[in-house]
């Protein structure tokens, strides 16, 4: 897909609808592992679900995948109307770009911008134009206005992963991806954290999925998955 | 835009790293411009100060170069000296019986044309005497013409100025043969005003001082000429001091002078057997004789005659050409290791970025765009290097402007540039993303889900 090529219209259906979706990794010592293999998994717009799994089950994998970050073997991963599997890595990017949020387990801010800066990075490559007066404002949501012109090192952990917030916001996503947003950070600040996702995505229709092996985290969510059940590659080990 | 804001941070964040390769890229730009700034000054010098109105020098038998460089630049030594008749065969036969009846001779010489005077006829031939100095300076005998007839500048119209007094006269009353018109530099050096008097030293600027002084009566404007670094005195007055009239053979055939006006000591001009000159500024009237009097005098037994520009060209395409752009490709290769400084610098500062890079594509960057960023990087640093490279250069050249004009003549301003200069940003930028392009080439590589989870 050229970067001139227009992205398919969104419908009227679910934010994310995985079908079918198969990954497998080249083995050092040859021959394909396969480490997911998801017949179904729908969100619907506004919706938040909290997936949990054991450690090395595919649950990062499986964000990089919606993320369009990584191609799958084979199957669908239809974003807003789209479908991943169909597109170009560049195709891939833009509607990243467009409709995805991301937070990082280790917060991921780039440590040469200010607070400011690093919300900004997250609209400089989409569509729109950088739109300061939100990277603002989503700034002041999360708390952190008066430290706009701080470099992510000014920052204390939990400060961090509130911009790290705001970035992914910053674009406006029909999709917030979270992996493990709270592992890093300390029991208070953890929840502060969580109250920050959970409200933004419902105050501005955001569908969420966050990944989680914290149990504490999912009872703040109405729908709960377990990887085991959706991943037939884990029930065949 | 954001592109650059976001290679600029990065040019910030590593600002030590980022400082040093623009630095060395700096020093290298700022060679090359010193190189081609000291290729334009050599060039200006010799080939608009080869321009000043004659078309010949002669003088006596010998390197034509040398000629050309004491006579025009007034720099190495005289070969010899010429017969003064020599210099009057440029003359028809009435203006060589007055010399006759000026300076005493062999009444004869007056009988005929000179051999070249049909050549010359419309144009000038201005003798020079040289081999004394005033400090470091050339001390040049000639004659009042010297001022009247030759001209500079681009266009060759403009007449020697006076920044203060006059041109000095063959003879004057207040100060008889003994005038000096001093160059605007050596007026200058030698802290020296109208009205005062020096003398010269024979041979070397530490050679034995000659008694009787000139008065300065005039001090030209600035010429940026080789004129500006010249002591000029009267020729008659150059002959009459010590050792400078060639000692007669008592066979010569004289008749004393009649229109030799004596001074108020009682000096009067010597005789023509004894007179010499070191050259004649030869400007044919008609310049289509140039050749055929050129051809005519270096099958002469005695004399040479030389073009200037000719002579100039010969030495900046056999030596001084080929010595610059030995010094540019070297400079050159300055330039291409700093670049190569550039490429180590980003590279090895990949390994701190890839995870930087990967946030920036899970951010929705697409692979050329993180490309673009190491690109603009490496172009930042060149642009920074080659814009403060030209600047430390020229502010270099502009400090050492003063100390060029005096020993070349040629007035360098801070903005002076050279026609290559336009070439140099061109060729660093390219420099550059040459550079730029193996790091630029593992950012486009750089596995986005394996530096996520790093």
């Amino acid at each position: 897909m050229s970067s001139s090529e227009p992205l398919p219209a969104a419908e009227q259906q679910p934010t994310l609808q995985i079908t079918d979706l198969v990954k497998t990794f080249d083995q050092p010592g040859g021959g394909k592992l396969t480490v997911l293999d998801i017949p179904q998994l729908r969100i619907d717009p506004g919706e938040q679900l909290a997936l949990i799994g054991r450690s090395g089950g595919g649950k990062t994998t499986l964000l990089h995948l919606i993320a369009g970050l990584l191609a799958p073997d084979s199957g669908s991963i239809r974003v807003a109307g789209v479908d991943l599997a169909k597109l170009s890595e560049q195709g891939r990017d833009r509607c990243r770009a467009a409709t995805i949020g991301y937070v990082f387990q280790t917060f991921n801010l780039l440590p040469a911008f200010s607070a400011l800066e690093n919300v900004q990075l997250g609209m400089a490559f989409g569509n729109r134009a950088v739109d300061t007066p939100r990277a603002l404002e989503l700034l002041s949501k999360v708390g952190l206005a008066d430290r706009a012109t701080y470099r992510p090192s000014q920052l204390s952990v939990g400060q961090q992963q509130r911009v790290a917030i705001a970035r992914a916001l910053a674009g406006r996503p029909k999709l917030l991806l979270a992996d493990e947003p709270t592992a890093n950070v300390d029991p208070a600040s953890a929840e502060s954290v969580l109250d920050l996702i959970i409200g933004s995505c419902r105050d501005e229709n955001i569908s969420l999925m966050m990944v989680t092996h914290a149990m504490e985290v999912t009872e703040r969510f109405e729908r709960v998955e377990e990887l085991n059940a959706l991943n037939r590659a884990l029930q065949h080990v | 835009m954001w592109l650059l804001r976001i290679a600029w941070r990065n040019f910030c964040y590593r600002s030590l790293s980022s400082i040093l390769t623009t630095v060395s890229l700096a020093l290298g730009v700022a060679l090359v411009v010193m190189v081609l700034a000291v290729f334009g000054i050599v060039q200006e010098a010799f080939s608009r100060n080869a321009q000043v109105g004659y078309n010949l020098v002669v003088g006596p038998k010998g390197s034509a170069l040398q000629l050309t460089l004491n006579s025009v630049y007034y720099l190495s030594q005289p070969i010899e000296n010429l017969p003064y008749t020599e210099y009057m065969e440029f003359f028809n036969a009435s203006e060589r019986a007055a010399m006759v009846r000026k300076y005493g001779g062999d009444p004869k010489l007056g009988e005929r044309d000179g051999k070249y005077a049909a050549y010359v006829s419309g144009g000038y031939a201005i003798p020079l005497a040289l081999g004394d100095y005033l400090g470091e300076y050339r001390v040049v005998g000639t004659t009042p013409e010297f001022f009247e007839k030759l001209r500079h500048g681009p266009t060759l119209e403009e007449p020697f100025e006076f920044r203060s007094g006059r041109a000095f006269q063959a003879h004057s009353e207040e100060n008889g043969y003994f005038e000096a018109v001093l160059g605007f530099r050596v007026a200058r050096r030698m802290n020296l005003q109208v009205g005062e008097t020096f003398s010269s030293t024979h041979g070397d600027p530490e050679g034995k001082g000659h008694g009787q002084g000139f008065t300065v009566v005039g001090i030209l404007a600035p010429t940026g000429t080789p004129n500006d670094r010249a002591a000029f005195v009267n020729l008659e007055g150059f002959y009459l001091l010590e050792n400078h009239a060639k000692p007669l053979t008592g066979e010569e055939d004289i008749v004393p002078p009649t229109d030799a006006p004596e001074d108020a000591n009682g000096w009067t001009p010597i005789s023509i057997p004894e007179r010499e000159v070191t050259s004649i500024l030869v400007r044919n009237g008609n310049p289509m004789f140039g050749p055929g009097m050129q051809n005519q005098i270096n099958e002469s037994v005695l004399a040479q005659a030389a073009a200037p520009v000719g002579e100039i060209n010969k030495l900046m395409n056999a030596i001084i050409g080929p010595m610059l752009a030995a010094l540019l490709v070297i400079t050159l290769i300055t330039c291409i290791v700093a670049a190569v400084g550039v490429l180590v610098a980003i590279y090895n500062s990949m390994n701190d970025r890839r995870r930087d890079i990967a946030v920036m594509r899970a951010l929705g960057a697409r692979r050329e765009t993180v490309t673009g960023v190491i690109l603009l990087e490496s172009l930042l640093i060149a642009g920074i290097g080659a814009v403060a490279g030209w600047f430390l250069a020229h502010a270099a050249i502009w400090f050492f402007s003063e100390e060029i004009e005096n020993r070349t003549g040629v007035q360098v301003g801070i903005l002076t540039t050279s026609s290559y200069e336009g070439y140099i940003f061109p060729l660093v930028l390219i420099l550059a993303l040459v550079a730029g392009f193996l790091p630029a080439w593992s950012a486009y590589r750089t596995d986005v889900g394996s530096n996520l989870s790093a």
